[in-house]
């Protein structure tokens, strides 16, 4: 046999989410976790995105811009889109249970304010006032 | 039914037992728990590696020449950009295989009328290409290594050299034990085919591995390209 006939009648379907199987795999339609996936030519747009913000990363890593002083923020906004669009679309967290996006989120909030904490504390960020 | 008993008793147990009172898998919030915890590692990795950027007394470093008295002899800034940014497009394009391989298991049961649809529909092809493309990465990885040390950079020689290997190689790690985890993905999908009822197991593999491509764009960012 394939399932056990004491186990539930459903199964999950790729986002974790408790789905009526009976052997389908179509989300219930009652089901509040049930979304669907991107499709094929939302990944290829996608990845088009993200291999053009590649490029214009490195683009003008050898430009006269890395003079300028909006070449950091320039660099970690790209990158932070480039993170954004690999966590929502790829990731699923755009369509998936609020649950992953706070268990995700959470630690990633405390990760990046003690990484902005280190910086102040050890001298390679400061605000000066006035100035 | 399977031809296995051995096989029956892993789908029932796979398929039975993960409830939580979320209606959520149990499995998938755990990979996302396990996720937001890697998060905090490679910060405090990655925050180490900043903390110490500059501050190398001895050469080579990664984006400014180093003349002596400071070098032994005259060296140029060791990080190489373009070897580097291939790798990173390299590791994208392995997220969007990885996307594909989930898609093609998802729907196994859809039939498939063309061309497009069979090779779009093909697992072990996305599969296959994930896992290659990651090799790859490693590759590229073990090729930047390796011209570090001849050009004198180990992870003894200085600050820059001990935190850049450190965070790297984490990194390198994670892509590896991935490649091994999509091995085995590929080998069950040889040996009784990944049908919409492992979506689940895939989905969380694949979760892993779009995990350790965004720490490589954090990586690539302030790392390579921030001087």
């Amino acid at each position: 046999m394939a399932h056990n006939e004491s186990a539930p009648k459903a199964g999950h379907d790729a986002h974790g989410a408790a789905v009526a199987s009976g052997g389908g795999h179509a989300p219930a339609k009652d089901d509040p976790h049930a979304h669907a996936h991107p499709t094929w030519k939302q990944y290829k747009w996608v990845a088009l995105i993200l291999t053009l913000i590649t490029v214009v990363e490195v683009w003008i890593y050898y430009t006269p811009f890395t003079q300028s002083k909006l070449f950091v923020p320039t660099l970690l906004i790209m990158s932070a889109v480039k993170f954004a669009i690999v966590v929502l679309f790829y990731m699923h967290l755009k369509y998936d249970a609020r649950l992953f996006r706070a268990l995700f989120t959470g630690p990633l909030i405390i990760a990046v304010v003690t990484l902005i904490s280190l910086m102040f504390l050890f001298g390679h960020l400061a605000i000066r006032a006035g100035s | 039914m399977s031809a296995s008993p051995a096989l029956d008793h892993v789908h029932a147990g796979a398929h039975g037992h993960h409830y939580t009172t979320t209606g959520l898998d149990s499995r998938k919030i755990a990979i996302w728990a396990f996720i937001g915890s890697e998060c905090m590692l490679f910060a405090s990795l990655i925050s180490t590696y900043l903390i110490y950027k500059g501050r190398s007394v001895v050469g080579p470093f990664p984006h400014e020449s180093c003349a002596p008295p400071a070098c032994a002899t005259a060296l140029k800034p060791i990080l190489n950009i373009p070897v580097t940014s291939a790798s990173t497009f390299v590791l994208l394009m392995s997220s969007l295989a990885m996307v594909l391989a989930l898609a093609a298991v998802e729907n196994r049961n859809l039939p498939k009328l063309t061309t497009g649809d069979r090779i779009l529909g093909s697992s072990k092809l996305w599969l296959w290409m994930t896992c290659i493309l990651g090799a790859t990465f490693l590759a590229f990885q073990s090729f930047e290594f390796t011209s570090f040390v001849h050009e004198g950079l180990s992870i003894r020689t200085n600050l820059f050299g001990s935190s850049f290997f450190t965070l790297t190689g984490f990194h390198g790690a994670h892509v590896t034990a991935g490649v091994i985890w999509l091995g085995t993905l590929l080998a069950i999908d040889y040996k009784r085919g990944l049908g919409p009822a492992d979506a689940i197991n895939v989905d969380i593999a694949a979760l892993y591995w779009h995990f350790v491509d965004v720490v490589w764009i954090a990586i690539f960012t302030l790392i390579y390209l921030i001087k």
